[in-house]
């Protein structure tokens, strides 16, 4: 095969933050019709690399190319006239906008023949919408252009973000961790849309953590680490374990190391749970299950079968409509978030921008979110400034939290890094019940084994864990036991031993297990 | 659209203007009442419109602005200061003089919004601290000079008050005028003739602009760019728009129409200034824009119910030896000062629907 034409080229690329040099004389580029993966620990720099592309960022040192021509990318503006469009790790959608204003949007006029550059100009929505009908069917993105986009789950918001670049007529594509809040399936369907538009000549660059997903769908890997490039190479060449010590600088053990769980007594009792979701469906219909001290019960379900709500309403952020929840022998249903928290519950929420983090606040406050009232950090209603600090160094060390310092806003950390924050925050603290919902979304091998090593020491120490995730690696890995969930019910309840990957997969779209005695 | 807001809104209007034709209809035809009460109703509800029209527009681009009411006060003076030096000191013709006075209140307007933007977008002032400073600044500014210009020994005018040019006329008026005594508008039934043809220059463009307002953020790209701004400026600026000019050039707009709802307090209702004339109709007018959620028709509809509580107290008036003594309350102007805040208080407790305010409303963008 002929070497194709490089499309892209990226020199010497410097940038930095107060106390960090996120990018550091960085080299990349990309050729035409390629799929090229860039890879790093969490904080390495990927996301700002891709931001100064997208000329949201710009670059203290380094030049841009296209073919011949040298950039000068002073807004998205620029990057967007240049053909570049980005899909970004936080997507960047007006919620309360349909999908068509969210795609004409900054760029209202461009179905026109003549430019129309009026402020006044009409919006004419109904022909944007056939655009976006045209474009989505061209390249298999469903996507409904009058739904309104806060109602969409995030697989079919990220459909619409790249519906967004393409009808800028994005000629290179970065997708930003695109597969974190994916369903397997999903993500399936996604490579299957990259590979379309990279058969059109569209160039792509994919920013993940998953090497499975790299070595499958990549034209050529570059990895940095440390706001540097440490190597480019192709899947041919290499492997996941070689790939995760270019990461992170050392071997890292893929596979989870754990010895038989020792369940003692029960921590948490669900019975005849129902819950309604934000539109008041029933979400949760009838769950009942427990999980006992020194065990890690899975929940295993393709995302929207009521995961979301039933981890909400176990954790007191949802009202429930019938049933109850026990913790530690206490009757908590209907009780508040912090009734829970305080009866010895740890939660690793989903959405960690959402849920999980005030994002103006600093890493040291985020820190001690949960107990900031309670001595030390709290003392007759005063803070106390140097436990606080002292706990977050901690933490920081211990949960390898990459940042300048504790007093920065949590939301300038790297996505990874956010969650880190969280997960140091929960798991830090003495409960006897740890919810985790996608616990390691976003993070890297590196963070990834640290955590599962952590969530396994705390089972060891007679902590009581349900974790729910959508990746079944993890499930298999982690769980000692795991529950099926489909439509809001448990379908089945299984020893991980005594199951296989197959198998979970056929419940998990809806085949009933056989009735065995 | 928000069907519940709106009937709850006709309901309670229908209601206002029952009472008046209950008390007043053995004397007047119940036609001229309803047409009077129309016309006060929507004289009233004026400033209260371009008000809330003026927090729409800075809102729905993110930031808050609880200035208006200064605003209004400081467009007030300086578009009547306008106006009488440009009949009494140029002596040019009074219709002359009024449009200027009229300029010069959205002008006024406008810089102090251009302050308020340039303390909130560049400076990144809190935002309610910067409405705050505008609302002082022009309660200061336009006492002062009201007393050095007009009062003092040695000022300008002398210690006494010029007159003021005359007032904007009514649209019969002015129709009459342009079709030079032809009985033009003799054949309107009364209740148009003496509802909207009774209406000034400012009260019918707060009327038109409300229509022009609705168009620009629903259906143009300027509105679709404000309101984005307004909910996630970080996704608009990804998708390469200007975030801080979109906000300066809609707060400024925002000062502007606050500026000409200062207008109808000294040249469109009464010929002169007192000071602090506004009397809180700025902070009204934000409870309008809530009640109306953040929408132009919506925000109309809530200052017309305000209009038409107190266009119930003025004509009860006309009627005052035939008021039942269990509704003589209603004569008390501070029930129906209260009115706007009782209703806004029951919209923000979800009784009649919800109202959200923009996502990013009051934040400051920072990349
Ligand atoms: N706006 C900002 N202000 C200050 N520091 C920042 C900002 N954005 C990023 N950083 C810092 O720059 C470094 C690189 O961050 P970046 O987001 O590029 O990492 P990343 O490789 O995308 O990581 P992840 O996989 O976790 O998303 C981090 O240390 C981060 O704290
Ligand atoms: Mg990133």
């Amino acid at each position: 095969m002929a070497e194709k034409s490089l499309t892209l080229e990226m020199r010497g690329i410097t940038k930095n933050f107060p106390g960090v040099l996120a990018n550091d004389q960085v080299d990349f580029d990309l050729r035409e019709g390629e799929i090229h993966a860039l890879l790093g620990e969490n904080g390495a720099g990927k996301s700002t690399l891709m931001n100064i592309l997208y000329g949201l960022y710009q670059a203290e040192a380094g030049e841009i190319k296209i073919g011949t021509e040298a950039l000068h990318l002073d807004s998205p503006r620029d990057a967007i006239r240049h053909g570049i469009g980005m899909v970004h790790q936080h997507f960047m959608l007006i919620p309360v906008f349909s999908v068509t204003e969210n795609i004409m949007l900054g760029a209202e006029t461009d179905h026109r023949a003549a430019p129309n550059d009026s402020p006044l100009v009409r919006l004419d929505r109904r022909e944007v919408a056939r655009r976006v009908q045209q474009l989505s069917q061209e390249y298999g993105l469903e996507v409904d252009p009058k739904a309104i986009v806060g109602d969409l789950p995030v697989g079919v918001q990220q459909r619409v973000e790249i519906v967004k670049a393409l009808y800028r007529q994005a000629r290179i594509l970065i997708l930003d961790e695109p597969t974190a809040v994916l369903t397997p399936q999903e993500a399936d369907d996604l490579f299957r849309i990259v590979h379309k538009l990279t058969q059109r000549g569209v160039s792509v660059i994919f920013i993940t953590h998953k090497l499975k997903e790299v070595l499958a769908i990549a034209d050529r890997i570059t990895v940095m680490r440390g706001g540097k490039v440490v190597g480019t190479t192709t899947p041919q060449e290499t492997n996941e374990n070689q790939l995760a010590a270019m990461m992170v600088g050392r071997e890292v053990i893929l596979k989870v190391e754990k010895s038989p769980a020792h369940p003692t007594s029960q921590v948490l009792e669900v019975d005849h749970l129902h819950v309604r979701d934000v539109r008041g469906l029933e979400a949760v219909r009838g769950i009942s299950f427990n999980v006992r001290a020194g065990e890690i019960l899975g929940i295993a379900g393709v995302q929207g079968n009521g995961q979301t709500e039933l981890v909400e309403a176990l954790t007191g952020l949802r009202r429930c409509e019938s049933g109850t929840i026990k913790l530690q022998n206490h009757d908590l249903t209907g009780k508040t978030p912090r009734a829970f928290t305080e009866t010895g519950l740890a939660h690793i929420p989903e959405d960690r921008q959402r849920h999980g983090l005030v994002l103006s606040y600093t890493i040291a406050d985020n820190l001690v979110l949960c107990d900031y009232y309670k001595p030390p950090f709290g003392l007759r209603g005063v803070i106390q400034q140097q436990s606080l600090d002292s706990h977050a160094r901690q933490l920081i060390q211990d949960f390898d939290i990459r940042t300048p310092s504790p007093y920065i806003a949590t939301g300038k950390l790297s996505g990874g890094n956010q969650q880190k924050v969280i997960v140091a925050r929960e798991l830090s603290r003495p409960v006897q019940l740890v919810i985790a919902n996608q616990p390691t979304r976003g993070l890297d091998v590196g963070s990834i084994e640290y955590i599962h090593k952590e969530i396994i020491a705390m089972r060891d120490r007679g902590v009581a864990v349900l974790l729910v995730s959508a990746e079944l690696d993890e499930i298999m890995s982690l769980a000692d036991r795991i529950a099926v969930i489909y439509h809001g019910q448990l379908v089945t309840t299984v020893n991980t031993t005594a199951v296989t990957r197959e198998q979970l997969g056929l419940w998990m779209a809806g085949a009933q297990p056989e009735t065995t005695a | 659209m928000d069907w519940r807001r709106f009937s709850f809104i006709g309901i309670i209007i229908i209601l206002l203007f029952g009472v008046v034709v209950l008390i007043g209809g053995e004397q007047i035809s119940p036609l001229i009442i309803i047409s009077s009460m129309l016309a006060t109703t929507l004289s009233v509800a004026t400033p209260l419109t371009l008000g809330a029209l003026s927090g729409i527009f800075c809102e729905r681009a993110g930031v808050v602005n609880i200035g208006i009411e200064g605003m209004m006060l400081a467009a007030a003076f300086f578009g009547w200061l306008a106006s009488i030096y440009m009949n009494s000191i140029f002596e040019y013709s009074p219709a002359i003089s009024l449009t200027i006075g009229v300029l010069a209140a959205i002008l006024t307007g406008g810089l102090f919004a251009l302050l308020h933007a340039w303390l909130s977008i560049t400076f990144k002032v809190d935002q309610i601290i910067g409405g705050t400073v505008i609302n002082i600044l022009a309660i200061g500014v336009t006492g002062f000079l009201n007393r050095q210009l007009f009062f003092d020994k040695g000022s300008i005018f002398g210690g006494n008050v010029p007159h003021a040019p005359g007032l904007l006329p009514t649209l019969s008026k002015a129709l009459t005028v342009l079709c030079s005594g032809a009985q033009g508008c003799g054949g309107l039934p009364s209740l148009i003739a003496g509802t909207i043809f009774d209406q000034k220059p400012v009260a019918i463009s707060a009327i038109l602009l409300v229509i022009v307002a609705n168009y620009v953020l629903f259906n143009t790209r300027w509105g679709l760019r404000t309101r984005a701004v307004g909910e996630h400026p970080k996704a608009a600026d990804t998708v390469g728009i200007d975030v801080r000019r979109v906000r300066y050039i809609n707060v400024v707009i925002g000062g502007m129409l606050a500026g000409l709802a200062g207008a109808y307090f000294t040249i469109e209702s009464v010929p002169s200034f007192e000071p602090l004339m506004t009397n809180g109709r700025g902070f009204i007018a934000l409870a309008a824009m809530i009640f109306g959620n953040w929408t132009p028709f919506g925000a109309w509809a809530a200052a017309l119910v305000f209009g038409a509580s107190q266009a119930l107290q003025i004509n009860l008036q006309f009627f005052r030896e035939s008021i039942p003594p269990a509704w003589a309350f209603l004569q008390q102007s501070y029930v129906v000062g209260l009115a706007p805040y009782i209703l806004t208080m029951l919209i923000l407790t979800g009784v009649i629907g919800k109202t959200t305010p923009p996502a990013a409303d009051g934040q400051p963008y920072e990349k």
